[in-house]
């Protein structure tokens, strides 16, 4: 390992090193949603080396977005967020794929996008998409990092994954109630920073193979308070 | 009794989760509630018994990302 190697710093752990690095790099995710989530999920994957991300959104920047979509910037106001989400995480690390798939993940193609890849991250920002991703990760038991935010509170569980296999509807059932709500969009850009950081080591966790993942539980937080339960589900 | 709910603590006359659901009028969707640091499923909460100082933690729902 050179000493001032790109990934030298995340070597240096026992829980990574050399053999770790190499699962990152032969490693393949799927990241839900390039929002607020999305973005410190795939710009720490992407440092982490994580050899190949596909990011699936088909919205565009917006200003009202920046405040904590820290993958975007002023001048990228009005374009797609893959394009852009892309060109930046290439700039961060030329050594990873990424691919942009400017869609919505439907039931149509949640499926084949899945079964693609290793790992699948929820960062997406409505209940709709999360029943698909959530579906498709429990019939083809691909491990499923879940995550959202509203306001200053936030959750992340590790589904569809050992030791404890446990699915979205498992955690909440009513699809037809929660699509049915309108939710509220207001949101510190910090909460969205906390959770997808989260969410991101989840996944470094899952494919190096260290620690207790989340697996069957789920961890809140209130960052008003900085009240945080982990529960089983 | 006197049981946690959240990190706040409650008097309540709830024996059960689901009086308790009622008691706080909480909504009965689009929540998942935890006994113990356990998830009970809604169709356990009638058959789920409180005792004092009990820890309940009621989670909304979010979808925000």
């Amino acid at each position: 390992m050179p000493p001032g190697g790109r990934y030298a710093r995340q070597e240096a752990l026992a829980e990574i090193g050399v053999g770790g690095q190499e699962k990152l790099r032969r490693a393949r995710v799927l990241v839900v949603g390039a929002g607020g989530l999305g973005s410190p999920v795939a710009l720490y994957l992407a440092g982490a080396g994580v050899g190949r991300l596909t990011l699936v959104d088909d919205d565009v920047v917006s200003l009202s977005n920046l405040h904590r979509q820290v993958l975007y910037a002023e001048n990228e106001v009005g374009r797609a967020k893959v394009e852009a989400a892309r060109s930046r995480l290439l700039s961060l690390n030329s050594e990873v794929e990424v691919e942009a798939c400017g869609v919505r993940l439907t039931a149509d193609n949640a499926v084949a996008l899945v079964q693609a890849h290793d790992v699948v991250v929820d960062a997406c920002d409505n209940y709709a998409t999360r029943y698909v991703v959530g579906d498709a990760c429990a019939a083809w038991g691909k491990p499923y990092v879940y995550g959202a935010i509203e306001g200053f509170r936030g959750q992340v569980a590790v589904l569809c994954a050992a030791p404890r296999f446990r699915t979205y509807r498992d955690l909440f059932p009513d699809e037809a109630a929660l699509r049915a709500m309108r939710p509220f969009k207001g949101v510190a850009g910090m909460t969205a920073a906390v959770v997808g950081g989260v969410q991101a080591h989840e996944v470094m966790k899952l494919v190096c193979g260290y620690g207790e993942t989340l697996a069957g539980r789920l961890w809140t937080i209130d960052l008003r308070t900085m009240e945080s339960y982990v529960l089983d589900i | 009794m006197k049981i946690w709910v959240n990190s706040k603590e409650v008097e309540t006359a709830a024996v059960s989760l689901a009086s308790l659901v009622e008691e706080l009028s909480l909504p009965t969707q689009g929540i998942a509630v935890a006994v113990e640091n356990r998830m009970v499923p809604r169709t356990q909460w009638e058959a789920c018994a409180l005792s004092e100082g009990m820890r309940v933690v009621v989670v909304k729902a979010a979808c925000g990302g």
